[in-house]
């Protein structure tokens, strides 16, 4: 397992390359994971807020 | 239709020079510029010579560069760019007017003071001549596509940063091309290649330039 | 009639008809786009890590190969995804096309970037020096600073359809520039190091080594796909969002 881990004499230049893919991929997957998540939050409270913006104004103003 | 290309790049030509902050400018920033670079590197006359060409290319294209913000911002701002862009001028054309004029006013001075400033170099004496054509073929490259960037960032506030970043990408084979063409002392063939390489990259941002920068335009014209 | 409703309504058939179909069919898509993802990724470091052998001349040190060569190719492709979804945006004026290459953008430079520092990691121990002015490196470079630029003309114009349209075109010039780019580089390079540099290519890849590169290869191509959809919904949520902001201002 030591061996392994070592890979042969290169074991800083490997796992540090296999880190830095690992922490970048991941970091893409987060940022854009929470993005998502921002939106939709954000999307949902806006369309609420229009539905309540709206609703007063419908049964005035009914020519639907 | 000859007639308004000809009073725009009248025009702006003469708006360069009267209000001032354009070629003089550049050229200003040019040479201090490359003042700047033996305090860097130090006054070993034999390495500045080496590196001369590169040094004075790299330079160059910082100074063009900075001018690039005075292609089209003051005519998008105060709606003069709207007008043209009605006008009968096709958009390519005007862009084509504006890039031709701020050559005039920036990359022609800059090239006049190019020689000088390989004095200070120590430039080799073989090397002005192809050094200085290979800017004559290049320097129109640099206003083609520096209009693309300008045109794109122009309803950008203070975007003259940002033109810059996009544009210096495009100016690489300009600067490997021109770099090489002034190598004649060392390498004869590689020169007369480069500045036929050179005058192609210049023929090609001719073709993709004004159309991109009219396209730029257009689109950020519309409201 | 209520001037208002009716507005957003017709503004959600007319510029969301296609966004829509796209959000039902990646709403199904990505779940199972993730799995294979993950399998194919899994797989392939099973294989570049312990089912692989050594290289007899860069011993250990080829394993970065797996994570570098498939970041190389994805970063490129990136760009090519970029501009093509720049001119559909650009002739069709599809408004997919733009959220696509928008969304793009981010993930291939973030792969450009990858393949840089890990060609960099590889570069220390074989090259001697952690970076090398190499034909292939120094382009690698300069398409970062292409998707920087992209990235950034994106992000100080506020109004999405000037910034699609400014980006689109953008990445156009920018992807016929690319090829003279990278062609000057590479004279440049022949020029002033004249075939002496160890390749990173040099030896034949052996089929041991060929199974886990095309595995990670694959299972990075999946991932870009799958993040590529997530952030294209993303856009749309949020442009969804700037539209509603946009109409309740206006009440």
């Amino acid at each position: 397992m030591a061996e392994f881990f070592a890979m042969g004499g290169y074991a800083g230049y490997v796992w540090s390359a296999y880190g830095v893919t690992a922490i970048v991929i991941i970091a893409l997957v987060l940022v854009t994971g929470l993005d998502l998540i921002a939106q939709r939050k954000q999307l949902d409270v806006l369309e609420s807020d229009g539905a309540r913006k709206r609703a007063p104004a419908r049964p005035s103003g009914s020519k639907l | 239709m000859k007639r308004a290309f000809v009073s725009l790049v009248r025009r702006d030509v003469a708006l360069a020079v009267q209000v001032g902050g354009g070629g003089g400018m550049a050229v200003f920033f040019f040479f201090v510029t490359v003042a700047l670079l033996p305090l860097g590197i130090g006054p070993n006359l034999n390495l500045l010579g080496q590196i001369a060409p590169g040094l004075l290319w790299v330079a160059l294209l910082l100074s063009s560069l900075l001018t690039l913000d005075r292609l089209f911002q003051a005519d998008f701002e105060d709606g003069t760019l709207d007008v043209l862009s009605m006008a009968t001028l096709p958009l390519e054309l005007t862009v084509v007017a504006k890039v031709l004029s701020h050559w005039l006013t920036t990359g022609l001075p800059l090239v006049v003071a190019a020689p000088f400033l390989g004095l200070l170099l120590n430039l080799s004496g073989d090397q002005f001549l192809p050094l200085v054509s290979a800017m004559l073929i290049g320097t129109p490259a640099l206003s083609l596509m520096g209009a693309v960037g300008a045109a794109l960032t122009v309803s950008v506030r203070r975007g003259g940063l940002l033109a810059s970043l996009l544009v210096i990408p495009f100016y690489i084979p300009v600067l490997i091309f021109g770099v090489a063409a002034a190598s004649s002392n060392v390498m004869p063939a590689v020169s007369t290649q480069a500045i036929a390489l050179l005058g192609a990259v210049t023929l090609m941002s001719f073709v993709v330039g004004p159309w991109a920068a009219a396209a730029a335009l257009r689109a950020n014209l519309k409201t | 009639m209520n001037p208002m409703s009716h507005l957003t309504l017709t503004q959600r058939f007319h510029a969301f008809a296609n966004p829509a179909r796209f959000m039902a069919l990646s709403d199904k898509l990505i779940a199972p786009f993730g799995f294979v993802t993950a399998l194919l990724i899994g797989a392939g470091l099973w294989y570049a890590l312990f089912n692989s052998p050594a290289d007899y001349q860069q011993g250990e040190s080829v394993r970065i190969m797996y994570v570098h060569v498939p970041s190389a190719w994805l970063g490129m492709m990136g760009y090519m995804i970029m501009a093509g979804a720049s001119l559909v945006a650009l002739v069709f004026r599809h408004p997919l096309a733009d959220v696509c290459a928008k969304s793009a953008a981010p993930i291939g430079a973030a792969f450009c970037f990858l393949a840089l520092v890990t060609g960099s990691l590889w570069g220390k121990p074989m090259w001697g020096t952690w970076w090398e002015w190499d034909a292939r490196l120094t382009s690698m470079l300069i398409l970062l600073f292409l998707y920087l630029g992209y990235i950034a003309l994106w992000s100080t114009i506020e109004e999405p359809q000037r910034a699609g349209r400014a980006a689109a075109i953008l990445a156009l010039v920018g992807s016929i520039n690319v090829p003279i780019v990278h062609y000057s580089v590479v004279w440049w390079n022949t020029l002033h190091q004249p075939a002496s540099v160890f390749r990173a290519d040099g030896p034949t890849i052996a089929s041991s080594m060929l199974v886990p590169l095309l595995l990670m290869a694959l299972g990075f191509t999946l991932f870009f796909m799958t993040l590529l959809m997530v952030r294209m919904r993303a856009e749309i949520l949020r442009r969804r969002v700037r539209a509603l902001q946009l109409a309740l201002s206006e009440v």
